[in-house]
């Protein structure tokens, strides 16, 4: 039931409109940082605020909305959030991928291959990709202008020389549509690929920024790397152990004081349709060994866990 | 088997129910009111306006009952319903010169156009912690530091115009009276995002809805070498300013109310130039109610601000204006720093999978080179 004392979607129409307007400049140049008005929501910044005001500027009586927070529906802020715009705009809510039009996200991309009847809305803490290099926006919207974007590449440059791999895990650069340099938002690198030529509408807000950024459907997403160094992503040895799932972003949970660890899908949804279909994982915690570990450790190891 | 844990709504219900057990407290004590906290908390009750950006007495003391008196939090609040308002118009640039005086002090001169006026002020109480104030329910306890029989009232002069130091100054030409770079009326902070460079007015306005802790550690930090100032506390007053609005349909200004505001105007030394006579500039402060040191400190930060315009060298971090501004606001602040407490499970996961990664890979060169 819709709460009458607030504004359809909590935002005045107004509001709604100038982001709206922000989000068609952003569709319109995709990668590019759009500044916008942006309010202060019953959100602490940090905790979506960008997210919200793009789901309220957007949402319409016959949307069905999804909101996950690291792949999964029940955590507490996707909870609130979903909660928030079910009580001020009525609107029927989801935890299931294929049944929602709007689905709000942090942190992830939801395994399901998404459509172009859907929109997938980021919550985005830094939009500047290139923050931790150059801390100033004054000077990054002039490196965005000229498409100087040589200091991240010497980055993941030295990456390689030092680590031997880029140490992005999550929140991994990519170039839109070949122009603009852009922050996914901290998803793992796992989920760039599906940002690729995605059916789906992409939208991007950063509330406490102040910026919305979008990749329009069927857009060029490309991670940066080097033709000697490809861009990879991440791997398990492992398979969910709930569903047997070998194609998706696993959590990891210790379940034990010994530190065994149970790996099961971050995308809650993905692992409970594919366990309603019949699908079963091994059901077992793994135990983890150290690859430092010289044989005299593994020795003492395995004996605690043999007392 | 291990099942998934679920029950987030029903977790953040409980919260909501022990966090309303925390603010009452034990409930065998009267509750605090509103009204209460409106005239007994007041200067909490400034602090909240001035960084909610909203100047409404009683829903600041609402919101400082609902936090259980965490400022950030009720400052949150507060710019959290101010969102939802319509923008109706702006106002005419307040005249502070004609004020009902609260308190004003010069520190530049001995005697003033207008007078000093001492007011309250905590300056002088020899911060002694009063032990008859821990005698309550008492009306009739008073306190000893206060032996006059108007205590508690503010003492408040009629409304007159009283001339600012500032203006005395720059009719002699020893004060640099900064103009508007153009005829545009002023950005407005609450609409449009802060891009730099960002003009004063903007700055203002920024540092008006400023977090007074991190204004006072940047003006404190000039005062300490780190730009250098040379302040003088040129004129402090406190008070009530009315304000004016031109409605459209009425073409001249209507009185809509008064505020109660404390304006600093910090004096700094600046050596001139081959094209710029000497003479001293200025810094500004401007809040809500009583807010002393946060226009203090706020005056002296707008100064360091305006080293660009005045031909200085930018060396400090109270002179960097991206730096000062983008991190002022404590809503954002603490927002941004608390949504550590988020889950970060997606993200810890890749780091977890790369550090192994690059441990095996370690582990594979030191057997090569064996």
């Amino acid at each position: 039931m819709m709460d009458q004392n607030y504004n359809f979607a909590f935002l005045d129409e107004r509001t709604k409109k100038r982001i709206r307007r922000a989000l068609l400049k952003a569709v319109a140049v995709p990668g590019y940082q759009v500044p916008f008005g942006s309010r202060e929501m019953p959100f602490a910044y940090g905790w979506g605020t960008g997210g919200v005001q793009i789901t309220a500027s957007i949402i319409g009586l016959s949307d069905v909305l999804k909101v996950i927070d690291q792949g999964a529906d029940d955590t507490t802020n996707a909870v609130n959030i979903r909660r928030f715009f079910a009580r001020t705009t009525g609107v029927a809510t989801t935890g299931k991928t294929r049944e929602a039009t709007l689905i709000q996200t942090r942190h992830r991309i939801p395994e399901v291959a998404l459509t172009e009847a859907q929109i997938l809305v980021y919550q985005v803490p830094m939009p500047e990709p290139m923050s931790r290099l150059e801390p100033s926006r004054r000077e990054t919207i002039k490196m965005h202008a000229l498409s100087e974007y040589g200091l991240m590449h010497v980055r993941l440059y030295e990456d390689i020389a030092q680590l031997g791999a880029i140490s992005r895990a999550y929140d991994y650069p990519v170039m839109v549509n070949e122009r603009y340099l852009m922050s996914p938002s901290p998803i793992p690198k796992f989920d760039n690929p599906k940002m690729h030529m995605n059916p789906a509408l992409q939208l991007f807000g950063a509330g406490r920024e102040k910026r919305l950024y979008a990749i329009p459907p069927y857009t060029a997403v490309r991670s940066l790397d080097f033709e000697d160094h490809p861009f990879e992503v991440q791997r398990w040895d492992h398979a969910c152990a709930l569903c047997g799932a070998t194609e998706s972003y696993l959590d990891e949970m210790i379940v034990d004081d010994a530190g065994s660890r149970l790996f099961v899908c971050s995308d809650s949804d993905y692992c409970e349709e594919r366990r309603d279909a019949g699908q079963v994982g091994t059901q077992q915690a793994v135990t983890l060994h150290d690859a430092l570990a010289t044989p005299a450790d593994a020795i003492t190891t395995s004996e605690q866990e043999a007392a | 088997m291990y099942v998934a844990v679920k029950g987030g709504a029903a977790a953040i219900e409980s919260s909501w129910r022990l966090l309303e057990t925390q603010r009452r407290g034990d409930t065998a004590i009267t509750e605090l009111s509103v009204a209460q906290i409106r005239e007994q908390l007041s200067l909490a009750v400034d602090r909240v306006m001035s960084e909610g950006s909203l100047y409404d007495p009683e829903l600041a003391a609402l919101a400082i009952k609902q936090a259980s008196g965490d400022l950030m939090e009720a400052i949150f609040l507060l710019r959290a319903y101010r969102t939802t308002l319509p923008r109706l118009g702006y106002s005419e640039p307040l005249d502070t010169a004609r004020i009902a005086l609260v308190r004003r002090i010069s520190a530049a001169f001995k005697e003033v156009p207008g007078g000093q006026l001492l007011g309250p002020t905590y300056d002088y109480t020899q911060r002694l912690l009063d032990f008859a104030l821990l005698a309550e329910g008492d009306g009739a306890a008073t306190s000893p530091l206060v032996p006059t029989e108007e205590a508690g009232a503010v003492p408040e002069t009629p409304s007159a115009t009283v001339p600012r130091i500032n203006d005395l100054l720059a009719r002699e030409g020893l004060l640099e009276t900064p103009q508007p770079v153009d005829a545009a009326p002023p950005g407005d902070l609450t609409r449009d995002p802060l891009m730099f460079p960002a003009d004063r007015a903007l700055r203002l306005q920024a540092l008006a809805r400023g977090d007074e802790g991190w204004l006072l550690a940047m003006g404190y930090s000039t005062q300490r070498g780190y730009a250098n100032s040379h302040p003088f506390a040129g004129e402090i007053r406190r008070g009530f300013v009315s304000v004016e609005l031109v409605p459209d349909e009425l073409g001249f200004a209507i009185d809509i109310g008064d505020l109660e505001v404390t304006e600093c105007q910090m004096i700094n030394q600046f050596g001139g130039s081959r094209e710029v006579p000497p003479q001293f500039t200025q810094g500004y402060g401007l809040a809500f109610g009583g807010a002393e040191r946060k226009t203090m400190a706020m005056a002296l930060v707008d100064r360091a601000l305006r080293a660009d315009e005045l031909g200085e060298p930018r060396v400090a971090p109270a002179q960097d204006e991206e730096f000062v501004l983008s991190h002022a606001d404590n809503v954002e602040a603490s927002g941004f720093v608390q949504h550590l407490k988020l889950p970060h499970y997606v993200d810890f996961q890749a780091e977890l999978e790369l550090v192994r990664k690059l441990r095996v890979a370690h582990a594979a060169a030191i057997k090569e080179a064996a």
